[in-house]
């Protein structure tokens, strides 16, 4: 059996809304997960019961409440849940990617630039980040035409496929993964799936969120309940 | 620990009164190379106090400014010989005002004003000088054949980009920006903030930009703090900050922006 | 002595022992300005009263006062002040340079060397060289105090951004002693290199603005510049029309209205010393 990649113990967390008469919503608490390396695992349970939460949180997009999130990095490991700005910075960087749902679109930046930038963050030349970054555009089937421009005009599809491509180039051992295929065709679905299936094999953990059953079937190894249930407990 | 391992700026505690209020009370914070802070609150929080005090402009009244030298160690920026911090100022630091009239000498050339910095440690060589206002010129995108005008002709936006140029020049390892995309077109301010992300990395700058602007820190910075009456009231990752604010300030600073 | 009712030189003599700290001071700190209190004087400011509140202070009945204008002895104020000390102290005056012990002047150094023993007064208009950039006092006081004169180059590079070489010729700016930067006075930059390691004392006075500064003899004076455009003198294709001078700073002069011109020496007393040894080989 493969190594541990990540391991999440104890996780809770809760929205506290302050500008609605301090509203909390729970999310979730006492959650646990272990994923290894070459694993998928999808998350899974109704709308609404905090599948990105869950996944924001992994990357530290979102805070938590208690808990830890311990990612192997750097030969050792990192907690997302309390290390420092910038050490979450760095696993960002080397460790662990996030494929979200929608591109954050940058006014200006072109989309190969967009690509290629994970690789050039690793200090990587500009001329090889960007061989790498046409290379991954052309097999997501994104017109060259498309490369030197900003994505902000770009369709949805395009722009999808734009934030896979940037979120695969890394070669990350950790990959999260909101909804990736949510906006592609049937085409491009299985060039999504070879990357993961390609990802797998070269031992990268896997946390998803797959709506569409086909992919899902195809890619993950197990599925992970988030059940409101979790909350009662 | 190396070098490497330290922070470049050491902030403890920093305080500064104005009469009996406190403009700017009991904030620390550890800046470390490469790494681009934002300050963010609404006008009157602190953070332009806050900038003053840490680029050696403002004393504080407690508190400590702590600088790690190329050579000597960490010194404490307020206990420097004042020959010494304003060296520091024009070498290892940079200022970028918010109104370009603040950081330019409007009456000479765009390339006196990038080769300034350099005749100001000593260059005496008017090809050289010459030579690196020109390189400059084109690292910030503005054609070479304004070389010889004076800023006044210049847009906001180039005037913005020349003030940057004219900072960088001496390879300052912090630059502090006060609002440097206010006051400029959508447009502009987009064009400036990819120049900064790309000088920046390139660079491997370290940044203090106060603004109030979200859409500028999320672009630039790695860090943020959120001000409020002078006080730190949230620190953290930029995204987390602004997608999971915690404090209630934050919650409605983040809420009061209208999404692009 | 008849110095026709007035205080000798004019001054009272706390006035002039107050001037004379400053002067003493100024000489201990080459180049530093070093401000007094300037007294109402019987010319209106931009006459030179700065110089002639300084000649008061240091002149002393055995002195021969020579007062140059533009280089000329015999131009309005020239003539004025050497009269003025003339009727106020009762010294004697001249007109040649070696016979002075102090030389009053406005925008020349005389061409002839000075010697020791001699003092030569600068009237001096503005006396802080980095004004043009700067206009707060403070500012320009901690400039000096830290030696940031980086910013005097930037006027350099100015002008041979403009004009493809350093085409300032007037009151060009010197560093007195490796340390203080300094205005040299409207002077020509011609006369730049003669204040160099000069064997007499050079004081300025500086009245509107009341400053006094000077520079002590031997002392090291040098032009600022750049490494690939040194420091140079202005020259001529001409030689003196009247004297056949090529060594000297020349005057234009315009000779009738179909702009027909003449280049004379502006040094009247070199220019005559000249003339005068000429005709007396031409008769021997």
């Amino acid at each position: 059996m493969n190594e541990l990649a990540l391991e999440v113990g104890g996780l809770a967390k809760r929205f506290r809304l302050h500008t609605q008469g301090g509203v909390e919503i729970e999310v979730f608490r006492d959650l646990d997960l272990a994923v290894r390396a070459g694993e998928c695992v999808a998350l899974h349970g109704p709308s609404g019961c905090g599948k990105s939460t869950l996944l924001r949180a992994l990357y530290a997009n979102y805070a938590v409440d208690a808990g830890s999130i311990r990612v192997r990095h750097a030969k050792g490991w990192a907690d997302m849940a309390r290390a420092e700005p910038r050490a979450i910075l760095d696993v960002r960087r080397r460790t662990m990617g996030y494929v979200s749902q929608f591109l954050r679109v940058i006014p200006r930046v072109p989309a190969l630039e967009i690509v290629a930038e994970p690789l050039r963050q690793r200090g990587i030349a500009a001329e090889e980040a960007h061989s790498r970054a046409g290379a991954m555009l052309a097999r997501l089937n994104v017109p060259e035409r498309l490369w030197g421009l900003a994505p902000a005009t770009f369709s949805g599809g395009e722009q999808q496929r734009v934030n896979i491509a940037r979120g695969f180039i890394a070669e990350m051992p950790i990959l999260l993964l909101d909804e990736p295929t949510a906006a592609l065709d049937a085409a491009n679905r299985a060039v999504v799936a070879d990357l993961i299936l390609e990802r797998k094999r070269a031992g990268t953990a896997i946390v998803g969120i797959f709506h569409d059953a086909e992919i899902r079937a195809q890619v993950c190894d197990r599925l992970f309940e988030i059940a409101p249930f979790k909350v009662a407990a | 620990m190396s070098a490497v391992d330290q922070p470049l700026l050491r902030v403890e505690s920093l305080t500064r009164y104005f009469g009996a209020r406190a403009a700017c009370r009991d904030v620390s914070f550890d800046l470390w190379p490469g790494e681009v802070m934002g300050v963010v609150g609404e006008s009157g929080s602190g953070k332009t106090t806050l900038l003053n005090c840490l680029s050696a402009r403002l004393r504080p009244d407690a508190g400590r400014v702590l600088y790690q030298t190329r050579h000597e160690g960490v010194v404490d920026i307020y206990d420097l010989r004042e020959a010494e911090r304003r060296l520091l100022m024009r070498t290892d630091w940079g200022l970028v005002h918010q109104n370009p009239r603040d950081g330019l000498r409007m009456g000479v050339s765009a390339g006196a004003n990038i080769g300034e910095r350099l005749m100001a440690v000593g260059a005496r060589h008017y090809g050289e000088i010459r030579d690196a206002a020109s390189a400059w010129l084109g690292r910030v995108e503005i054609d070479l054949s304004r070389i010889d005008d004076r800023p006044r002709a210049f847009s906001g936006g180039m005037q913005q980009r020349l003030q940057i140029a004219r900072n960088l020049v001496t390879a300052p390892r912090i630059v502090f920006m006060d609002e440097p995309t206010g006051g400029l077109d959508v447009s502009v301010q987009a064009r400036l903030l990819d120049l900064l992300r790309e000088l920046v990395r390139e660079l491997h700058l370290s940044v203090v930009i106060v603004t109030h602007d979200l859409a500028v820190v999320r672009l630039l910075a790695h860090r943020l703090l959120v001000m409020r009456q002078g006080e730190v009231v949230e620190a953290g990752l930029t995204d987390q900050v602004l997608d999971d604010p915690q404090h209630p300030y934050t919650q409605l600073l983040v809420s009061s922006v209208l999404q692009a | 002595m008849n110095t026709g009712g007035y205080n000798f030189a004019y001054l009272d003599e706390q006035t002039k022992r107050m001037l004379r700290r400053t002067i003493l001071k100024a000489v201990a700190i080459p180049g530093y300005q070093v401000p007094f209190g300037d007294r109402e004087m019987p010319m209106p400011h931009g006459w030179g009263t700065g110089g002639i509140q300084v000649t008061a202070a240091i002149i002393g009945p055995d002195d021969v006062l020579k007062v140059i204008d533009q280089g000329a002895d015999d131009t309005t104020n020239a003539v004025s002040i050497r009269k003025f000390f003339a009727k106020t102290a009762g010294v004697a005056t001249t007109t040649r340079t070696e016979d002075a012990t102090i030389v009053q002047t406005r925008h020349r150094i005389p061409e002839k060397p000075l010697h020791e023993g001699q003092i030569l007064v600068y009237q001096v208009p503005i006396p802080e060289p980095l004004r043009w950039l700067e206009p707060r006092e403070t500012e320009t006081r901690k400039m000096h105090a830290l030696s940031e004169y980086g910013i005097m180059h930037v006027r350099l590079y100015e002008d041979i951004a403009t004009h493809g070489r350093i085409a300032t010729s007037y009151d060009y700016p010197v560093q007195v002693n490796d340390r203080y930067m300094m205005r040299p006075s409207p002077i020509p930059k011609f006369d730049n290199p003669k204040m160099d390691m000069n064997p007499a004392l050079q004081l300025f006075g500086a009245g509107r603005e009341k400053r006094i500064y000077a520079v002590p003899p031997y002392t090291k004076v040098k032009s600022l510049d750049f490494d690939d455009y040194p420091f140079e003198v202005q020259s001529w294709d001409q030689s003196c029309a009247l004297c056949g001078a090529g060594d000297s700073f020349l005057d234009e002069i315009i000779t009738s209205d179909r702009g027909d011109r003449m280049f004379v020496c502006s040094d009247s007393d070199y220019c005559q010393d000249r003339q005068a040894a000429r005709s007396k080989e031409a008769a021997e």
